[in-house]
């Protein structure tokens, strides 16, 4: 593929939010869109996550972001052309003590005043949507129907080939090492291939964003944490048709559509590396978890577990906008949510840089909230 | 009178994830050509064998559409358990 010397915008990133946020500003209108990917497209966090999305959040902001993605994930298919896996079996979250009940309960009615319609329900009724389920130490359940999966890998895959076709060009295996900065105004970026001169340049690099900052010297406070995660063998339908999940419990666990059982939990001590290290501790407490609420799964084969980094922020909320270098944006720090609100976050990034008012504002976003101190952290995070 | 299979020229590369050769080529001709993003786009090699069956078919295939060597090809990472174990094997391990 030629290289090209100069864009219009410059993205840093092949993972979910790079090829949602180059193909929102193509649809957008902008021409020459160059996506920079330091390995393979959905080779990175993206392709390692739950596959999980949702609504149910804790704070404003998350909710507006999280309902505004459902609503694009539920057209989805025909506006990129291709399927992404959506399946709308609903989270129900699950909580085992009278702070959890309060704080979720106070999550739903934020979501219900912001057109979310989660609700709590029974254990009867959580058995309805969740067959078999062992929750009898549970002592609240929460539900939003519109929650579910979606598949991460498709997903990106249909963004990358719509945004190909609107005309974005992609660089796989080409590593971002310098940002081009002068007079504090961004030039471009420098690559292990060769300069690409943008006057507009977008770090989407998830877990290596604050490196990606860094070389335009801004600091963002920003941190990789790995997660384990697993999967099934495919078996029938209806061991776990919602994405069933717990912030004390520590663990989500939802059945896709192909029938693959997939689970995961926050790791103990929450490493900060880069090592995408799977371990034999994490195998056996996850399927302690999962027998003990999932009786029946015992019979059914763990076929692979891998890990991956959650791209966390101070608050558990992203970064998006633009920096103290002009023209330099981020769109970050997703927390192990980026998946699932990337579609709304593409779209309203690129609504901002083309000078449209963004459906939802999003300038409390700002990176320098953090050293302003005007953060609030996300209580809803496994 | 034996009716004729469905469709006689698809070739199975994948059979755990039922992936066909037309599929795989197709990905490739669209840009696609390592073992991490055909898996990740058409789940072959993601099933219970882990590839076992069709990752050197499929490396085979990338080398013959690109006209790169085979050594050239990265094979995709190998992911624990080697072989696919009981949830209830694995929830007994360990010291309570």
């Amino acid at each position: 593929m030629d290289w090209k010397t100069t864009a219009e915008v410059v993205i840093v990133g092949g993972g979910i939010i790079g090829v949602s946020t180059a193909y929102y500003l193509a649809k957008e209108g902008v021409q020459d869109i160059v996506l920079v990917e330091k390995g393979t497209i959905c080779g990175g966090s993206t392709g390692r996550c739950g596959a999980g999305i949702r609504a149910q959040w804790g704070t404003e902001m998350n909710c507006r972001l999280g309902i505004a993605a459902l609503d694009i994930f539920e057209q989805l298919d025909r506006e990129l052309r291709m399927s992404v896996g959506l399946n709308q079996g609903g989270y129900l979250l699950v909580a085992y003590n009278d702070k959890e009940v309060e704080t979720l309960r106070n999550g739903m009615l934020l979501q219900n005043s912001l057109g979310i319609r989660s609700k709590m329900i029974t254990l009867s009724e959580a058995r309805e949507i969740c067959p078999g389920l062992a929750a009898d130490d549970a002592i609240g359940f929460f539900f939003h129907a519109r929650d579910g999966h979606a598949d991460p890998f498709l997903t990106t895959f249909a963004y990358l080939e719509a945004a190909k076709r609107l005309g974005v060009t992609c660089y796989r295996n080409t590593e971002c090492t310098g940002i081009l900065v002068h007079e504090n105004v961004v030039q471009g970026i420098r690559t292990n291939r060769g300069i690409i001169s943008a006057p507009i340049v977008i770090n989407c690099a998830g877990p290596y964003a604050q490196i990606i900052a860094r070389m335009a010297g801004i600091e963002i406070p920003n941190w990789a944490e790995r997660h384990e995660i697993m999967i099934t063998e495919p078996v029938a339908p209806g061991v776990c048709p919602c994405m069933l999940m717990s912030f004390s419990g520590n663990y989500y666990i939802q059945q896709r559509p192909h029938g693959s059982i997939i689970c995961g939990m926050s790791p103990a001590g929450h490493p900060e590396d880069f090592e995408n290290k799977a371990s034999w501790q994490f195998l056996e407490a996850m399927s302690k978890t999962l027998v003990r609420l999932l009786p029946r799964t015992k019979g059914i084969r763990v076929a692979r577990q891998w890990s991956g980094m959650y791209d966390m922020t101070p608050d558990a909320q992203p970064v998006i906008g633009e920096t103290d270098v002009k023209n330099f944006y981020h769109s970050t720090g997703y927390s192990g949510h980026g998946f699932m609100l990337a579609p709304v976050a593409g779209k309203i990034l690129a609504q901002h840089i083309t000078g449209k008012t963004p459906d939802i504002d999003f300038s409390m976003l700002d990176y320098r909230r953090f050293s302003r101190g005007e953060h609030i952290r996300e209580s809803n995070v496994v | 009178m034996s009716s004729a299979p469905e469709n006689p020229e698809k070739i199975y590369v994948c059979r755990c994830e039922e992936v066909t050769l037309d599929e795989i080529d197709e990905w490739i001709e669209r840009g696609y050509d390592t073992v991490e993003e055909l898996k990740r786009i058409l789940r072959v090699g993601m099933g219970p064998c882990q590839g076992r069956g069709c990752q050197d078919i499929l490396m085979r295939e990338i080398a013959k559409k690109t006209g790169k060597p085979i050594s050239e090809i990265a094979p995709a990472t190998v992911r624990p358990p080697v072989k696919p174990i009981k949830i209830g094997l694995l929830a007994d391990g360990g010291e309570e």
